[in-house]
């Protein structure tokens, strides 16, 4: 049941400031509302999303280093709960999840049946959702039809995925303005954070320092300010969005990396060149980028059978356009070499993407670049290709 | 009318075995297996030799003998389908070290009667001497993608083994990248899924042993080992496993192995 302001009668804060011992009571009343509260936590020497129910569970005190196929975990004596930056996995994992079933036949006497999963979606909380992250999951919904777009799709049938649909609308979603940025995030160059939204419930901003340790809160949806209510809380004063701005200001001036300006139009008049052969001699064709990649949907289709033929399954699990079998068509596979998957994917992600959903398939997290066991980088290849064109300035397109 | 059962044979050739007792570490799903087919030669289950034909023949082991040559012949004549099933039946195993050195060698250094010894001086994959149905990979082969041969053999279709590689299948199970984020060296990269992903899971580099992935860059994981500190002789030696006969980390095994006789890198 969806509760408004007005309907509740109460005249609810649209923003308050939480001590750092709050983030429990955050936790709890997610809990009490029925949400599976999932967020960073250590696991494996990277921070990964999973379930949590304790404010212990938080990565208090880690911050990521991060570079070309390079992460490594360092304790901070900030303490921090969201020091770090973005991991290995993203909210896709849940929202889209690597294994789905799409139905289940059965023989019966002469014919079969077939049954589609049932039931309600999960009801998740994501705690920690960050402003490149919250882009992406928004770029998803154009994907998967939960939101009406401007790309090419318009105008023929929309289909909406109502697997993730499902999910997507009983998800509630705490972001997390970045105090910090890692070497390979270039999310201010794509406009995407560092500071989040719009498209979440509440945003939180870790304000340390001068003895304090607190949690701008700030509402974004009607639901998360009716939970915000429920959290002891003081009112936010000037000097805390100050600080709060400050702390993105931070994340701002060290973002390590920045996307070429125009690069749809950039790939888009050089999908021949010499760039595209040199970057497949180091890439592994591994599709860790993909995987890793929030934005990235694609999928095959796997059939079971049990060994009498009796019980069938069709499952969906994540593929790559990195995999020979991804482009295989009657005959064989489209895109043999590396040169080609390299150029599908990155064509696809930063140009093509505009056309078919109207907004680019990146989000400047820049998970592609440290996953990379090689450390191949989006933005350096995107700014050789720029070079290669000598003076060719920024939107010659 | 009931279906007359597909008869299975498994055969064995130059192996450790492993790969075959795989089929009977199906335990829960065994007794199904045993309904589904009508097992005509196991000699690791059964003493019961039934004659061929047989529909569907699993291949363990390397062709390693003179007379192992002569008798993947016999049985792919007396054979519907043929499946070989692990690394020494796909890429010659671990005893095709012996294909990079002097076959004659060992043998005048380890028996006292060399002249007992009738061997060839490489061990090779069974496709290397007949045709093969389908190739599944692994030392020792996943179970589960063996159930899954059988089944899509009973019920007509592709088998859903997928020739991607292990980092693939690392991000399905969530696995944090062990090279990217402690600098293990990870053959992963470069090696076809299968095993679940088992080594990265806990804390170990992939070693290779479900064989090259489709089209692998060995060259340039091979450059990314050596920035993280490895030297040529233990890269040369990372592609010198289960699979060192597998063409493209035989090719990559060559590039190191003569620099690192002499202590450079390439």
């Amino acid at each position: 049941m969806k509760r408004t302001v007005q309907e509740s009668g109460v005249s609810h804060q649209r923003r308050a400031v939480i001590e750092r011992d709050a983030v429990q009571a955050l936790i709890d009343a997610l809990g009490a509302e029925g949400y599976a509260v999932i967020g960073p936590r250590r696991r494996d020497g990277a921070i990964v999303y999973d379930p949590l129910t304790d404010a212990a569970d938080l990565p208090w005190g880690w911050i990521d280093e991060q570079e070309g196929g390079r992460y490594r975990l360092h304790r901070d004596d900030r303490g921090a709960a969201f020091g770090h930056v973005v991991g290995p996995q993203s909210w896709k994992k849940y929202l889209y999840p690597p294994r789905q079933t799409l139905w289940t036949g059965r023989r019966e006497g002469g014919g079969f049946t077939v049954e589609t999963p049932q039931g309600p979606p999960p009801r998740y909380a994501f705690l920690g959702v960050r402003g490149c992250e919250l882009a992406a999951i928004a770029v998803q919904d154009r994907v998967f039809g939960v939101v009406r777009h401007d790309g090419r799709s318009v105008g023929q049938q929309q289909y909406t995925d109502s697997g993730y649909a499902a999910r997507r609308a009983a998800a509630f979603i705490v972001a997390v303005n970045c105090g910090r940025a890692a070497g390979t995030c270039f999310c201010d160059s794509i406009g995407t954070g560092p500071q989040a939204g719009p498209g979440y419930d509440l945003c939180l901003t870790e304000l340390i320092g001068d003895g304090r340790h607190e949690f701008l809160v700030e509402a974004g949806s009607d639901r998360g300010a009716v939970l915000l209510d429920r959290l002891p809380a003081r009112h936010a004063e000037g000097a805390d969005l100050e600080a709060a701005a400050a702390v993105t200001e931070a994340a701002r001036a060290g973002m390590g990396r920045r996307m070429e300006p125009d690069v749809a139009g950039l790939l888009a008049r050089n999908l021949e060149h010499p760039r595209w052969d040199e970057v497949a001699g180091r890439c592994l064709s591994c599709a860790n980028c993909t995987m890793v990649c929030p934005t990235c949907f694609c999928t095959t289709v796997e059939d079971t059978t049990d060994l009498t033929g009796d019980h069938v399954e069709r499952w969906r699990r994540w593929d790559s356009c990195f995999t020979v079998d991804f482009s295989y068509i009657h005959g064989g596979s489209i895109r043999q070499g590396g040169a080609s998957r390299y150029r599908q994917w990155m064509t696809h992600k930063l140009s093509s993407w505009y056309e078919q959903f109207g907004t680019s398939g990146c989000t400047g997290c820049g998970r592609c670049i440290t996953w990379c066991p090689v450390g191949i980088d989006i933005t350096e290849e995107a700014r050789a290709i720029r070079a290669s064109e000598g003076g060719a300035s920024d939107g010659a397109d | 009318m009931a279906r007359r059962k597909p008869k299975l044979a498994v055969w064995k050739f130059s192996s450790c075995d492993g790969c075959q007792l795989s089929l009977l570490d199906c335990e829960d799903e065994l007794l199904a297996v045993a309904e589904s087919v009508e097992i005509a030669y196991f000699l690791e289950a059964t003493r019961v030799e039934i004659a061929g034909p047989y529909d569907l023949s699993l291949v363990e082991g390397s062709i390693g003998t003179p007379h192992d040559a002569q008798r993947i012949k016999e049985i792919r004549r007396k054979s519907k389908r043929l499946v070989t099933i692990g690394a020494c039946a796909t890429a010659g195993g671990i005893q095709a070290l012996r294909n990079f050195r002097d076959v004659d060698g060992f043998i005048r250094a380890v028996y006292a009667r060399p002249d007992y010894i009738d061997t060839l001086a490489t061990s090779t994959a069974i496709q290397d001497h007949v045709t093969v149905d389908f190739e599944l990979r692994g030392c020792p082969i996943d179970k589960g993608q063996l159930l899954e041969v059988l089944n899509a053999f009973l019920n007509g279709r592709r088998p859903v083994v997928p020739p991607h590689s292990q980092c693939l299948d690392c991000k399905l199970h969530g696995n944090v990248c062990i090279m990217v984020a402690d600098g293990t060296p990870c053959l992963g990269p470069v090696t076809q899924a299968g095993c679940g992903a088992l080594c990265p899971a806990h804390a170990r580099g992939c070693y290779g042993c479900f064989g090259p992935k489709e089209t692998p860059n060995t060259a340039a994981l091979a450059k990314q080992l050596a920035a993280l500190g490895c030297d040529a002789r233990t890269i040369a030696e990372s592609f010198r496993s289960f699979n060192a006969n597998a063409k493209a980390f035989r090719e990559e095994g060559d590039r190191w192995e003569a620099p690192a006789k002499q202590g450079l890198k390439p």
